[in-house]
């Protein structure tokens, strides 16, 4: 039984089909590249993932469950823009991803205090430890997109889902998020779905790459068919394939 | 250069500043002096002299008959309507934006009654809310709040609803309820905009104050200007009429401040 399994998904916005067929399935410690054209649905997938809203038809179950109804613990996100809140400082920005499940919202004593400690250590962690007692609208983009990651994973997801994370930064940066994002994906063997524009870091960074694409098409109607996932790239070794083969098979090497 | 690139420099934007209030202190010293010239037992444009006397006479002596102060008492009775309505108001709005802005169902069942409503016309009612509270405190309190409490209730919801899709998501991602993400989410980030929406407010909530109180009432500040109107008083009224002005700018410029103190996050950024 794979972790997150989608399963004859389909979705449509009144009468016009965004994604139908969508199948798929991934393995725990997955990291998942999704591109496609500009308006195929990308995101309407991470949103159903999400659970930020329903399939029109099919089903969509982490480790065995129930299709969600709305938005929960078990699924970080992180936008492109406006993933952190700008009238908590970066510090209380991570506590909320521990102190936002209580009844009020709030921590208190003893417990504010681990937090807090837990907080400075993932601060640490994410490089932003100087810059603890800012508010994020004084943070660089990257700075931003650093402390959303790092207070999605405060609140310890089952899946982690990005929406083009990276695609309000400058080349410079994206590189050093991207190495941020390996390490810490080796750190916690986290489940990763990322829409991305940039085939380049798809692969780079992607473990499968999955293309959404329209198979059918209709001149007269554009919205009668949706878009599926039409590849499925096996993208470990960098998207290069067959590059260890020879650990695989060393007897190929002899010959 | 074009005119719009023309910029003052620092003293000369004191100049032009001040220039207004001088050119009205003058205006009106020149016309009184021609009335009081023409006719010395004029009382329509009181010398500005006559009216710091008046003014001395209102602010220390004591009433006669009452052996109090009038003018403070006025004060006290109008900033106290004043501030209550304009409290319950901001209370009200602060609610009702936030269940409006934030719950589809209360959305559905609320926004349309509350722009009808935010349509009426406050001053319309006056009658009515004399006849349903009586003439005393109620009346001046609850017009005060049916006036303003539409307006601020709306632009609340609005800017409820303008707070990015995303961060509502990811506040739920986070394990946020209904209440925690009202509380923790959107309440702090529209107290700023309901600071500014009381500023706003305050003008219309003096015009409703004053009103009722002409209308009917024993003490307050609008009571004793349309009161001395009889007796041609002019320069009781101007001191008055001074005097609010000063209170509505103290008010204004607490607000102001308090606001910019307390949200340090909104200028974090410039
Ligand atoms: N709530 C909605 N109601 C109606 N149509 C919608 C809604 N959300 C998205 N769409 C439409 O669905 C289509 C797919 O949108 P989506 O945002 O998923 O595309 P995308 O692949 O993420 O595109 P991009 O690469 O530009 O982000 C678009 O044509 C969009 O206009
Ligand atoms: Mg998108």
């Amino acid at each position: 039984m794979s972790f997150v399994s989608v399963r004859n998904v389909w979705q449509r916005y009144g009468d016009r089909s965004i994604l139908e067929r969508v199948n798929v399935s991934v393995d725990e410690g997955e990291f998942i590249s999704i591109v496609g054209a500009s308006g195929c649905g990308k995101s309407t997938f991470l949103r159903m993932l999400l659970a930020e809203e329903r399939p029109f038809k099919g089903e969509i179950s982490i480790d065995g469950g129930e299709t969600a109804v709305e938005p929960n613990r078990e699924r970080g996100v992180v936008f492109q823009r406006y993933s952190v809140f700008p009238h908590l400082t970066v510090r209380n920005n991570l506590i909320a991803g521990e102190s936002f499940a209580n009844p009020l919202g709030r921590l208190r004593g003893v417990a504010r205090k681990e937090a807090a400690d837990r907080a400075d250590r993932m601060l640490e962690r994410i490089g932003l430890n100087h810059v603890a007692d800012q508010y994020p609208a004084a943070l660089s983009g990257g700075m931003q997109q650093r402390l959303a990651i790092g207070q999605a994973m405060t609140a310890k997801p089952r899946i982690l889902l990005l929406d083009e994370p990276f695609g309000a930064l400058d080349p410079g940066t994206r590189v050093q998020m991207h190495d941020f994002l390996m390490e810490l994906r080796v750190e916690t063997n986290m489940t990763v779905f990322m829409v991305t524009h940039d085939l380049q870091e798809g692969f780079k960074l992607g473990d499968r790459v999955l293309v959404f694409d329209k198979p059918r098409w209709d001149p007269q109607d554009p919205g009668l068919f949706g878009a599926t996932i039409t590849y499925d790239f096996d993208a470990s070794n960098d998207g290069v394939p067959f590059q260890d083969i020879l650990d695989q098979y060393p007897s190929l090497a002899a010959g | 250069m074009r005119l719009i690139n023309h910029i003052p420099g620092r003293p000369g934007a004191v100049i032009l500043a001040a220039l207004p209030f001088v050119a009205l202190v003058v205006a009106y010293t020149v016309a009184s002096d021609l009335r009081l010239e023409a006719n010395p037992q004029d009382k329509l444009l009181p010398a500005p002299g006559t009216i710091l006397e008046t003014a001395q006479r209102l602010f220390t002596e004591p009433d006669k008959r009452s052996k109090e102060i009038l003018l403070w008492n006025d004060t006290l009775a109008s900033l106290a309507r004043l501030l209550g309505g304009v409290g319950i108001s901001a209370l009200l709005s602060l609610v009702l934006g936030l269940a409006i802005g934030l719950m589809p169902y209360a959305r559905s069942a609320l926004s349309s009654f509350i722009a009808v409503l935010s349509m009426v016309p406050p001053l319309a009612l006056l009658p009515i809310l004399f006849i349903m509270f009586g003439l005393g405190e109620v009346s001046k309190v609850v017009l005060i709040v049916i006036g303003i409490t539409p307006f601020m209730t709306r632009d609340l919801a609005q800017r409820v609803m303008e707070i990015p899709k995303e961060q509502i998501v990811k506040a739920q991602t986070l394990g946020a309820s209904s209440s925690v993400i009202a509380l923790r989410v959107a309440l702090p980030q529209i107290l700023p905009r309901l600071i500014s929406n009381v500023r706003l407010s305050l003008g219309s909530a003096w015009l409703f104050l004053i009103a009722a109180e002409a209308v009917a009432s024993n003490v307050g500040l609008g009571y004793r200007i349309f009161l001395v109107r009889r007796y041609l008083a002019m320069d009781v009224i101007l001191t008055y009429v001074i005097w609010i002005t000063l209170l509505a700018f103290i008010i204004d410029w607490l607000l102001k401040t308090l606001s910019r103190r307390s949200f340090p996050w909104m200028e974090a950024g410039l």
